[in-house]
């Protein structure tokens, strides 16, 4: 069985459609969004729209929880008040641009979704099956804590996004996890491109992670024409993250450019 | 498991009954206190008065440091922080630093003071070839040394700048303490400021963290202490306030024990048993210097 999982859309409509048609074609009979549809980008309805319209089963975010229940802030767990600066502008412009038809939608997304492929009990979660704001980085994540996580789960596979970075590890216990990266914006790896994970029971290392183009300088165009940060804009076009950079872990932090 | 010390612990009867409580909800952070009290400066805001002849908390042994991993492994802890006094006066500082990486990723509390090329030359190592994170934290209190020595000592100022550059050239961006100790280094213009500051130092990736003053230790004699003892009697929680402080998701071990935080480890009432998994029960925020942390967002770990 082939199933693919999307991370963090932050309205990049424009990647979620390349994705849908790609995933497709690689052979995915089952679709999951790990939620967080909106914040970053331009016109937020367009991610949510495609999402319904293709029936692509959704965890709901933090962004998702926020937008959905117009609440003070995005929830992304910031400490640092540059980061906060530049998510009080995400949030402001997402939150104006949500149509109140979809705000109830976006309410109701459940927290997680379990999974079986064949077998294979997957959890898909946003953060972690403990907070859904919790960042799970490759190097800070160590075997033991997942160990935990994964085992209270009582699953096999525990999938997640929330930090943008994608990776994936199998635990000494036979268990893994699977950070499925983000289709809103580049890996901070100098690659316009964006990520998705795709999933094939048949092999021995089931998950791999998919590169994706899609049209980003159309992306960069409209978030000028929305007025949205030329810094967003500039991690568009260079695969640099210029914001949210103190969330990153020191190993993380020295692969980027900033 | 020893029997937990709740005798010790603030309670509703004994004393302030309507401070807020705060559930313990996982062991995410645990702050090992290798070096004990004892620091090669004596800085004159220090919350904890360490210093060069400060003993009152002893450097912790290996045995001690290897028994709070373990522990904290079984706990499923996600990161360790060692602090001190000053970590690298610890004898065995090496020796403990590889076995804390190999269980999760740590954070090292440091002044930079003894951070010497070979010590950085070792570091990189391990910050290259570890699994987990390694990060180091540097305290500098100051763009200049008229800003910083006052409070950390005569001519530190130059020699904590040399070791960030010497970090810098070795590939490792430190993460830079700031400690609002005057008007000059509040607000986003001090901050940036200070940022193009560690910039200038050949820091390509800058990362700083302003801390506000803790009115207990040196500082209260520095200043003065809180103008209330507990401002936060008769305060309500939010959850989200609640489930971020550090006291719900970390434990400090030092030579003397488990404590609430970091910032209390002299504070005996502070102490919760000798056991990590006695740390594993709810506090009620009856100290002084807890409305730092709920009032002003003092949060400890970067």
């Amino acid at each position: 069985m082939r199933a693919a999982f999307f991370g963090g859309i932050y309205s990049n409509y424009l990647g979620l459609a390349a994705a849908l048609v790609d995933a497709r074609r690689r052979g995915a009979e089952a679709i999951f969004c790990l939620g967080d549809i909106g914040g970053f980008g331009p016109h937020p309805d367009r991610s949510i729209e495609l999402l319904r319209a293709h029936g692509i089963p959704t965890v709901q975010g933090n962004y998702d929880d926020a937008v959905g229940n117009a609440k003070a802030d995005c929830g992304c767990g910031y400490t640092d008040p540059v980061d906060n600066h530049f998510a009080r502008i995400s949030y402001a412009y997402t939150l104006e641009h949500t149509s109140a038809i979809h705000r109830p939608w976006l309410a109701n997304l459940p927290s997680r979704i379990l999974f079986d492929a064949e077998g294979t009990r997957c959890l898909l979660v946003h953060g972690s099956p403990r907070q859904v704001n919790e960042f799970l980085w490759d190097s800070t994540s160590p075997d033991d804590f997942l160990e935990h996580l994964v085992s209270s789960a009582d699953v096999d596979v525990l999938l997640c996004t929330h930090t943008g970075i994608h990776w994936q590890r199998a635990l000494p216990s036979g268990r893994r996890v699977v950070n499925v990266g983000a289709l809103g914006r580049p890996a901070n790896d100098g690659r316009t491109n964006v990520w998705y994970a795709l999933m094939d029971t048949d092999r021995s290392e089931p998950f791999e992670f998919v590169p994706l183009r899609y049209d980003h300088q159309r992306l960069a165009h409209e978030m000028r024409q929305e007025a949205l940060p030329e810094q967003f804009v500039e991690t568009v076009l260079t695969g640099w993250w210029t914001t949210c950079l103190e969330i990153l872990p020191a190993k993380e932090r020295s692969r980027g450019k900033f | 498991m020893n029997e937990p010390e709740a005798h010790l612990l603030p309670s509703a009867a004994s004393r302030t009954p309507s401070a807020p409580c705060v559930n313990f909800r996982w062991l995410d952070t645990l702050w090992v206190q290798i070096a004990g009290t004892l620091c090669n400066i004596a800085c004159r805001h220090c919350f904890i008065t360490c210093g060069p002849k400060a003993f009152e908390i002893p450097m912790m042994t290996v045995g001690q440091v290897e028994s709070a991993l373990e522990q904290g492994r079984a706990l499923g802890v996600r990161q360790i922080y060692y602090t001190g006094g000053e970590p690298f006066l610890h004898p065995q500082i090496r020796q403990l630093t590889e076995a804390a990486i190999a269980v999760a990723a740590l954070t090292i509390v440091t002044n930079a003071l003894l951070l010497d090329e070979e010590t950085v030359h070792w570091l990189a190592g391990v910050f290259e070839t570890s699994r987990y994170s390694l990060d180091l934290r540097v305290s500098l209190d100051g763009m200049t040394p008229e800003q910083n020595d006052p409070v950390r000592g005569r001519e530190t100022f130059e020699k904590i700048v040399a070791a960030i550059g010497r970090l810098a050239r070795a590939g490792i961006s430190p993460v830079v303490t700031v400690v609002e100790h005057e008007e000059g280094l509040a607000g986003s213009e001090a901050r940036s400021r200070f940022l193009d500051f560690i910039r200038s130092l050949g820091v390509p990736r800058p990362r700083l963290k302003f801390l506000p003053l803790l009115r207990i230790g040196r500082e209260e004699r520095r200043t003065h202490g809180y103008e209330t003892a507990n401002a936060l009697v008769g305060e309500r929680l939010s959850s989200d306030v609640e489930s971020t402080l550090l006291c719900a998701n970390g434990r400090a071990v030092t030579a003397r024990g488990v404590f609430t935080c970091p910032i209390l480890v002299k504070h005996p009432t502070a102490r919760m048993g000798k056991e990590l998994a006695d740390g594993r029960r709810p506090i009620r925020l009856d100290w002084s210097a807890c409305q730092t942390c709920v009032l002003e967002g003092l949060r400890c770990n970067t």
